[in-house]
């Protein structure tokens, strides 16, 4: 009996959470859709604590209230810039939860109903060993993907002479280790299979460069789904498969956008080194032809007099802050009668949906923050455009120059507009070391400077 | 000639009586029979098959659900994700859960802590996210 009870609050824990993401669809119901998702987890370890193989409770409702309060803790303290570490550091305690949780289901099987009769089934034993190994390499390569995002290690590639023959070496044993797991199940096997897939996710995340970070989270984010998955077929848990293999195809959907919106593939970005040498081409800058350079003071005029202006944010905007500036310098602008929209790039920032939050940080309502396939028809009718701490996404190479490394990679296209204005902090060229050719042209303007300085410059000069 | 009669009905009265208990028998075996049968049955839906039935089509909810995620709330999908797939929790209480103290009670403890890190604190970043998405004029 109470075993159905159990059952029936892990369905509808599992209708609460997929009702979750679906109102995720509209900024609108995302907030009741959240509480669902609460309730949801609410009900399924209110259920959990209930059935009969919890006897004690001081270490069950201990380890909730101290995980609880850290995960609070951390989650009201966190400036929103910091949001891309965050989840990658959400990714990988999963990835450890499902280790741990893999690791006392071997030591106590009977616990979990698990038969032991002549050792644990095959079945059993590899989905012990899936979850091992994939939350082992989710733990550590987000791990990696947090120390990148944080500062705590340098974010471009790190790479060594053969590193794709020892990442393919360890790769190797991590599969010879997960085989033989499965074929003896013993507690040594299943120690040496987490330890080389906890090496090896190190060795996958650090070649791989901060622009693509945004790829890595989605898919070490969609990995700690497929590892809480396994967990679920071990434990014959219903809800943990349900909602593992939502999350898994979340992340690999988000994984999949950022991708395309980067014209690689997956494999491609996986196997990192790129972005290494921002040097780039930087050196033949001066044949291209001047540059026109202006001032907050020239800025300021021509946005008062202009009659739509679009915004298009990157990450430098992140770095410098600048969201709150841009917004007052927004606020000014529309005040005088000019009309302001944003312009989103599927991966301008580190994560997916990035630019959105911190313009919604910055009070922008989300009405007029537009994706890209959306504004790029709306860019030949726009008097300015306004770049602020991004560049290749809006470099026109991508559509016409076939020999460009980011050749097919989908732009704003901002070239359109009547003026661009690029805000940057110097000549250099961004992530993929290309040059932008739209530096050079007859109607763009370089506002050289930090850019919260130059929003700064722009208020002073409007107001 | 009342007597003779008295004593069929009575005959006849024991026949029914006969007749129902068997008739109650009967239906005791036959529930019986249908108990096993079902319980025969039980095994016969392999657990693992029964989780694959789950996983293939949850994969299918998945799919359909998030793509229609609108782009601008990706961030918060992305943390409602980490907090839902705290769900491994309910693993790490059993394991914490039961009255001898032993290694897997230990590995139980720690994961019940590192999955609560994650509910607790997925839930309130996505929530804290999405108080900041407003309409123009809010």
């Amino acid at each position: 009996m109470e075993a159905s009870i159990a059952s029936f609050a892990y369905l509808v824990a599992a209708v609460c959470f997929i009702l979750g993401i679906r109102g995720l669809a509209s900024p609108e119901t995302a907030r009741q859709g959240n509480w669902i998702a609460i309730a949801g987890m609410a009900i399924a370890i209110g259920a959990t604590l209930l059935r009969p193989q919890i006897v004690t409770f001081e270490l069950v409702l201990g380890g909730i209230v101290i995980g609880g309060a850290i995960g609070t803790v951390i989650a009201l303290r966190v400036k929103i810039t910091d949001l891309p570490q965050l989840v990658a550091i959400f990714n990988s305690l999963v990835g450890l939860a499902a280790v741990l949780i893999a690791a006392a289901a071997l030591e106590s099987p009977s616990l979990y109903g698990i038969p032991v009769e002549g050792g644990l089934a095959t079945h059993s034993l590899v989905e012990i060993m899936a979850s091992t190994a994939i939350g082992a390499v989710t733990f550590t390569g987000s791990v990696v993907a947090f120390a990148k995002l944080h500062g705590l290690m340098q974010s471009a590639p790190i790479t060594f002479t053969g590193q794709r023959a020892v990442n393919a070496f360890v790769g190797l044993i991590v599969l010879m280790a997960a085989l033989a797991f499965a074929g003896w199940g013993t507690a040594g096997l299943f120690w040496a299979l987490a330890l080389a897939a906890l090496v090896w996710g190190v060795l996958v995340v650090i070649p791989i460069g901060g622009a693509d970070m945004p790829v890595v989270i989605s898919v070490l984010n969609s990995a700690s789904g497929w590892a809480s998955c396994g967990i679920g077929f071990t434990l014959d848990n219903p809800l943990m498969i349900i909602t593992g293999a939502l999350v898994g195809a979340s992340g690999a959907i988000l994984s999949y956008i950022m991708c395309r919106g980067m014209n690689r593939s997956l494999a491609h970005v996986l196997l990192g080194g790129f972005g290494g040498e921002t040097e780039g081409l930087t050196g033949e800058a001066a044949d291209r032809g001047p540059v026109k350079a202006g001032n907050a003071d020239d800025a300021a005029f021509m946005l008062r007099n202009a009659g739509s202006v679009v915004i298009v944010p990157g990450y430098g905007m992140a770095v410098a802050q600048a969201q709150h500036a841009l917004r007052e310098m927004v606020d000014l602008l529309e005040g005088e009668g000019v009309r302001v929209r944003y312009a989103i790039h599927p991966v301008a920032g580190r994560m997916p949906g990035h630019m959105n939050v911190l313009l919604a940080e910055a009070n922008v309502p989300y009405d007029k923050v537009v994706e890209m396939e959306a504004i790029n028809r709306d860019f030949p009718s726009t008097d300015i455009a306004f770049v602020i701490g991004a560049n290749d996404i809006t470099n026109p190479s991508a559509r016409n120059d076939t020999s460009s490394p980011i050749y097919g990679m989908p732009v704003l296209e901002v070239d359109r507009a009547r003026m661009v204005m690029f805000v940057k902090r110097s000549m250099a060229s961004g992530y993929a070391g290309v040059d932008n050719p739209l530096f050079f042209n007859e109607n763009t303007m370089m506002l050289f400077g930090d850019a919260k300085a130059m929003c700064e410059g722009i208020i002073k000069s409007l107001e | 000639m009342a007597e003779p009669l008295n004593r069929d009905a009575a005959a006849i009265a024991d026949r029914a009586g006969q007749l129902a208990d068997e008739a109650q028998r009967l239906a005791r075996e036959a529930a019986d029979l249908a108990h096993r049968a079902a319980q025969s049955d039980a095994p016969a839906t392999d657990p693992v098959l029964f989780g694959l039935t789950v996983f293939a089509l949850a994969c299918f909810v998945g799919y359909y659900v998030v793509w229609k995620v609108t782009p601008a709330l990706h961030a918060p999908l992305m943390s409602v994700a980490n907090a839902i797939s705290g769900v491994v929790v309910l693993g790490a209480m059993i394991a914490a859960g039961p009255a001898i103290f032993g290694v897997s009670k230990l590995l139980g403890f720690v994961a019940v802590v590192v999955a609560s890190v994650n509910i607790f604190g997925g839930f309130i970043i996505t929530q804290r996210m999405l108080q900041m998405y407003r309409k123009k004029g809010d």
